[in-house]
């Protein structure tokens, strides 16, 4: 296959996954639009004018660039962690194995639909946090890098659990026990500056600290940690995750008997 | 001669210990319509995944065209067209999108596979589906669907695993024309199946597997050349109080007007018919009492069995 047709490939891989979620919108879409707009109400409006400042910060300022990053990363992961899944269970992964597409123009395919689905989401939870803050971005380059870069992190780690995954239940497995404590405890509703310094330290293991964080610091312009530390370590994680990846879908793991 | 499949010395032992292939070889010409046959688990399925790729190979070479999948999976592939067993589209998606993804994977931009995707449509009769949920189509449309899909990239080398299993017959017949209409045109052709009268139909050569080895490779005509004796129903005009007495043929009666005759391959059927005209017996139809590879298979099956046995 020269250039051109992997490009065609690639697109096409991102169209059907792109035309997947947007068939089920209700179940894609939706569902983190209200719930972002819940926590908008309630931790922002009911509880937030009781908390006050965050970080010199008004708390219903401090917590959106959490709450969009924490859309994303759940979306990222859960699009292609159930998209390969479901793909793998109803068996039409064998169109792609027969055919030509070498493996990385797979992956980079579904995590591309991963990334759409995560931006997406990303976008309507902005727009709704507009009708509650005002929202001014301090660093556009760092606000677009670090939520396009953690969105690949998450689409990438949600392929792996993928072709793990036996059952419905090992594809929610990760995002209910390792995903959504790590993004609660990430410095979405807290600086971490409020820790004790023991907590402090174990808060910095957290690699969704650094994602929310940098985040962050594109549209306020604060952070709890070291933007090019973050940077260099999500580039990384791309680095492995994508190689293991790769690695996995040579040897057939999961697909292949 | 271009060999269009090269299977050498393909073993595969699988994780739990299985050996599904015990060194197979076989080769399949350009042009031809080939049949690989054998019962549930003899290792056809097995084979067929290998050479599209779905199931990785212990040891041995795969050649599609010449080219090695080892060496050039991707050209290798280029050349495959695969229709599997079992439904393997996306229930959801709708007919013509299934068949537009799958040419994308193969590098055919949109406009073009929209105009492909058309032609098999009507061509295999789905046309008025062309927008609806694949889910919503009948058992033989999800079956045409398939083949249409493994041709959206115009493949040398089509496999079809059972392409006509839980079809009626008069779709079969359709399926069938259109299947000899492609190999006409060039497309070579692999298909399993277990209706046998399909593979004697269609097929010119054949390699019948059983418990991962080849047991029988050979054309279809000197296969059934083996065939030593033969058993016909005849249905006749007048009844019979007791069953004739027709010298050198073993005859049974099945009821007052039906006779069961077996006839030895070099007996032939003019001197049998010289025999029933002399005992003023008359014949209105005749069949064979089964298909005749069935009987060559259920043959050669068994006596493969006995030899493994002792």
């Amino acid at each position: 296959m020269n250039a051109q047709d992997l490009l065609v490939a690639f697109w096409t891989i991102v169209h059907r996954e792109v035309r997947r979620f947007t068939r089920i919108w209700a179940q894609t879409l939706l569902p983190p639009a209200i719930t972002m707009t819940l926590y908008f109400i309630i931790f922002g409006n009911l509880i937030g004018s009781r908390i006050g400042e965050m970080g010199g910060f008004d708390y219903m300022e401090y917590i959106v660039p959490g709450l969009i990053m924490m859309s994303v990363i759940t979306n990222s992961y859960s699009n292609v962690v159930s998209s390969f899944y479901s793909t793998k269970f109803q068996r039409n992964i064998e169109e792609l194995l027969v055919s030509p597409v070498p493996n990385w123009v797979i992956l980079s395919g579904f995590v591309l639909g991963g990334v759409v689905r995560g931006l997406g989401v990303g976008l309507i939870v902005t727009l709704l946090s507009l009708f509650f803050t005002d929202l001014q971005v301090q660093n556009l380059f760092v606000t677009i890098g670090i939520v396009f870069l953690t969105s690949v992190v998450f689409a990438l780690g949600g392929f792996i659990n993928a072709i793990f995954a036996n059952s419905f239940d090992d594809i929610s497995i990760i995002p209910t026990f390792v995903l959504t404590p790590l993004t609660y405890l990430g410095g979405v509703f807290y600086s971490i500056q409020l820790l004790p310094e023991f907590w402090q330290g174990v808060s910095q293991l957290n690699p969704i600290l650094y994602m929310v964080n940098t985040f962050r610091y594109g549209i306020l312009g604060v952070s709890d940690i070291n933007i090019g530390f973050a940077f260099s370590m999500i580039i990384l994680f791309i680095g492995c995750l994508f190689t293991y990846a790769l690695y996995l879908l040579k040897n057939g793991k999961g697909i292949r008997s | 001669m271009t060999l269009a499949l090269t299977v050498d010395k393909l073993h595969k032992v699988y994780g739990n210990g299985f050996e599904a292939l015990k060194e197979i070889s076989f080769s399949v010409e350009e042009g031809d319509f080939f049949a690989l046959l054998g019962p549930n688990g003899a290792g056809k399925s097995t084979t067929l995944g290998i050479v599209s790729s779905l199931v990785n190979k212990t040891s041995g070479k795969v050649s599609i065209f010449g080219v090695d999948l080892d060496e050039d999976l991707t050209g290798a592939k280029l050349n495959l067209g695969v229709v599997p067993q079992e439904f393997n589209f996306n229930m959801f998606e709708n007919v013509k999108d299934i068949l537009v993804t799958q040419a994308g994977y193969y590098g055919i931009n949109r406009r073009t596979a929209g105009e492909r995707a058309d032609y098999y449509l009507k061509k295999l009769g789905l046309w008025e589906k062309r927008n609806g949920a694949a889910r919503m189509l009948s058992g033989g449309m999800k079956r045409r669907l398939m083949i249409a899909r493994a041709l959206m990239h115009d493949p040398k080398l089509l496999i079809l695993d059972e392409p006509t299993a839980g079809v009626d017959i008069e779709l079969r017949r359709s399926m069938w024309e259109f299947l000899c209409e492609l190999n006409e045109s060039g497309t070579t052709i692999i298909l399993t199946t277990h209706y046998l009268e399909e593979a004697e139909s269609l097929c010119r050569n054949i390699a019948i597997i059983d418990h991962g080895s080849i047991i029988k490779n050979t054309s279809m005509h000197a296969l059934l050349q083996q065939l030593n004796t033969e058993t016909f129903i005849l249905d006749l005009e007048n009844d019979l109080s007791e069953p004739p007495l027709l010298e050198g043929y073993v005859v049974r009666q099945l009821s007052e007007n039906t006779l069961e005759i077996d006839v030895e391959s070099q007996q032939g059927l003019n001197s049998l018919f010289i025999e029933l005209g002399a005992q003023q017996i008359a014949v209105r139809s005749m069949r064979n009492k089964s298909n005749r590879l069935e009987e060559l298979f259920v043959s050669l099956v068994d006596k493969n069995l006995n030899q493994e046995d002792s």
